[in-house]
């Protein structure tokens, strides 16, 4: 066994070198980077591509990024999207059938796409969102979905300890956050920026061992007081859960009114299941070829907000957005808490910012757990 | 009602329209070499195959109505087509063009045209689904060719052709777009609009323009609540739902609604 390494630290000039170190050990590297007014994953060869000195800031419906004047490059928070696309793809091919001359049909399985990917910028509420679509697409006690295996196996992470919170974060009330806990996480390597570098943490063998490749020196006690410093700005936060266990709260509440008062305001667009980190369900559905000799079977994200998710035989259980924003929440809430042993969220705030309605899900949250006498009253 | 042809019959019919969902089969290509070896095409004004007459097993017919012969023809077409589909946002809402239906429109032509007398023109624009009976409307400004292959496909197989019913919110996430509304405070109709685009025009960072129509389970109210908290005007409001298919119930309302407010 391989003795934890210390915290050590890697000077800003020094990114280069794990980038390379990573692409050396067999790695595509993604990185976050400016794209359409937004920081996003991409693949990333040189440090010049990384947001110098870009903060985001976020509020209900609203994303925008603003430069700083610092020399860092991880000011930003979440990514609108984070991971999930790219282990949890959201179309592609599951099988193809092909129908020969006497009629017969055969099944043959897609070419393997995965390749080792190795992602830099991670926070804490997307390890452990992660940690949520691990135990959906992993689980043994259900057939662990092929796909997503495969990618996640080939999968390197380096985190990055968050040194601000945004208007919509709440990792903190959820327990998940805001620093990664790098022995207990699926981070491989995990960092802190402070002004003129990185504190950085092996979290697994394989980080480990690309952090020995550096040979760095270990961090110093004033570079380790900057580090505690600056994660402790991250801490503060304007929202919180009011609790880590809604499950009896909302299943209790199935009839309160603030579900017809949030379905006025809600466009059922399904954007906040699509950015949430741990939503999983897709739908899918045959394509054949024009000359009906072949088709393929697709998957791709639906949303407990399309109709097509509540479709059954003619029926659409859930034809309303009451009843599909009740869904949403009493899934993620509540009923996650039975499937999964833990809600369902983590504290990203992304289905807050991305919502183009600016629905709120704390105060929804907060609403529904302590305002019930208001149908009585009415 | 199946189709048991070896080969069945398609004619592609225009009435007021821009040729632009006929461009889209066109457009198709190699495809389209398929699809004449399944299908015996035998009218399509763009590809110069011409025979309105023919009795057919699928016609598509792109365009809305808007003239006294126009409401007749289609009458003769439903009788002479076992399968009707409406193609396109003219056929399936009245078009961009259905703009007049809110005005009025014989003082239009009484203006427009020099000698009006020789214009027989409706007042109205209107959907092929208020003068016969349909049996599927493929929406979109202009469909995409995959749509209609998607159709004859489904019908050679003996099926319903699947119709698209999520928003083009979902299909812009499943792109990995940026919202635009949210990361700049555009305008985007994504939340209300059906998709069956791939959600373009967020992808080239601009807000959706509803050409393919109302989804199911819209919020207009919502979104226009969201257009006002944008600083925009009632007349902008409306403006960004009475456009491509302002007569579709959902957009005319609330668009109307908007327009109102300005008048006020």
């Amino acid at each position: 066994m391989t003795r934890p390494l210390a915290a050590q630290f890697l000077p800003h000039n020094q990114l280069q070198r794990l980038l390379d170190t990573l692409h050396h050990s067999g790695h595509k590297v993604y990185g976050p980077q400016l794209r359409d007014d937004a920081i996003t994953y991409a693949p990333l060869a040189t440090t010049d591509q990384l947001p110098l000195g870009i903060e985001d800031h976020h509020a209900p419906g609203s994303y925008r990024l603003q430069q700083n004047g610092t020399q860092h490059w991880f000011d930003w928070l979440s990514t609108p999207q984070g991971i999930k696309p790219l282990l949890f793809k959201p179309r592609e091919t599951l099988w193809h059938a092909t129908r020969d001359a006497t009629g017969a049909i055969h099944f043959t399985d897609p070419a393997s796409s995965a390749e080792k990917i190795a992602v830099i910028g991670l926070r804490a509420c997307d390890l452990a969102a992660l940690k949520l679509q691990d135990q959906h697409f992993l689980s043994v006690e259900h057939t662990p979905d092929p796909f997503y295996t495969e990618r996640r196996r080939h999968l390197f992470i380096v985190a990055i300890n968050c040194t601000r919170a945004a208007a919509t974060c709440f990792c903190t009330s959820t327990g998940d956050g805001p620093k990664c806990d790098v022995n207990n996480s699926a981070a491989d390597i995990a960092m802190t920026e402070l002004d003129s570098g990185f504190i950085i943490m092996a979290g697994s063998a394989q980080g480990t061992h690309i952090i020995e490749q550096l040979a760095l020196n270990d961090a110093d006690e004033a570079q380790l007081n900057e580090a505690t410093q600056r994660e402790a700005n991250a801490i503060q936060q304007q929202r919180s859960v009011p609790s880590q266990n809604m499950r009896d709260t909302l299943f209790a509440a199935l009839d309160h009114p603030q579900w017809d008062d949030v379905a006025s305001r809600c466009l059922s667009c399904g954007n906040c299941t699509a950015v949430c980190p741990s939503c999983f369900c897709y739908s899918e559905q045959a394509e054949p070829q024009l000359d009906g000799s072949s088709t393929e079977q697709t998957r791709e994200w639906d949303s407990c907000f399309t109709q097509g998710h509540s479709y059954m035989h003619g029926i659409t259980v859930r034809h309303d957005t009451k009843l599909r924003y009740r869904q949403w929440l009493t899934h993620k809430f509540a009923g996650w808490h039975d499937q999964y042993g833990r809600s369902g969220c983590t504290g990203c705030g992304r289905c807050i910012s991305w919502c183009p309605a600016g629905i709120d899900i704390i105060d929804e949250l907060t609403l529904l757990s302590t305002d019930k006498g208001v149908a009585d009253d009415a | 009602m199946r189709i048991t042809n070896n080969r069945p019959t398609v004619a592609v019919h225009k009435f007021t329209s821009c040729d632009g969902c006929q461009l889209a089969i066109l457009n198709l290509e190699e495809e389209l070499l398929t699809l004449a070896e399944l299908v015996e095409i035998k009218q399509f004004a763009e590809a110069g195959i011409l025979d309105e007459h023919a009795e057919v097993d699928i016609a598509f017919i792109e365009g809305s109505i808007t003239t006294p012969r126009e409401m007749e023809h289609i009458k003769k077409i439903r009788e002479q087509s076992r399968y009707l589909i409406a193609m396109g946002a003219c056929a399936t809402s009245g078009g961009i063009q259905a703009l007049r239906n809110m005005h009025d429109g014989q003082a239009w032509i009484d203006e427009i045209y020099a000698s009006p007398q020789h214009i027989e023109s409706l007042t109205t624009s209107t959907p092929l689904s208020d003068h016969v009976r349909i049996d599927l409307e493929l929406w979109g400004c202009p469909v995409s060719g995959r749509q209609v292959t998607a159709a004859i496909r489904a019908l050679l197989f003996g099926v319903l052709p699947k119709t698209e019913h999520d928003k083009v919110c979902l299909e812009c996430k499943r792109s990995q777009a940026v919202c635009v509304m949210v990361s700049r405070g555009e305008p985007c109709m994504g939340p209300v609009t059906n998709t069956g685009c791939g959600a373009l025009c967020p992808q080239f960072g601009r807000g959706c323009y509803a050409c393919y129509g109302p989804a199911e389970n819209p919020n207009p109210n919502a979104l226009a609540n969201r257009f006002e908290g944008l600083g925009m005007t009632a007349d902008e409001i409306a403006r960004n739902f009475l456009f491509i298919n302002n007569s579709a119930p959902v957009f005319h309302t609330i668009g109307q609604k908007y327009s109102d407010r300005h008048d006020e």
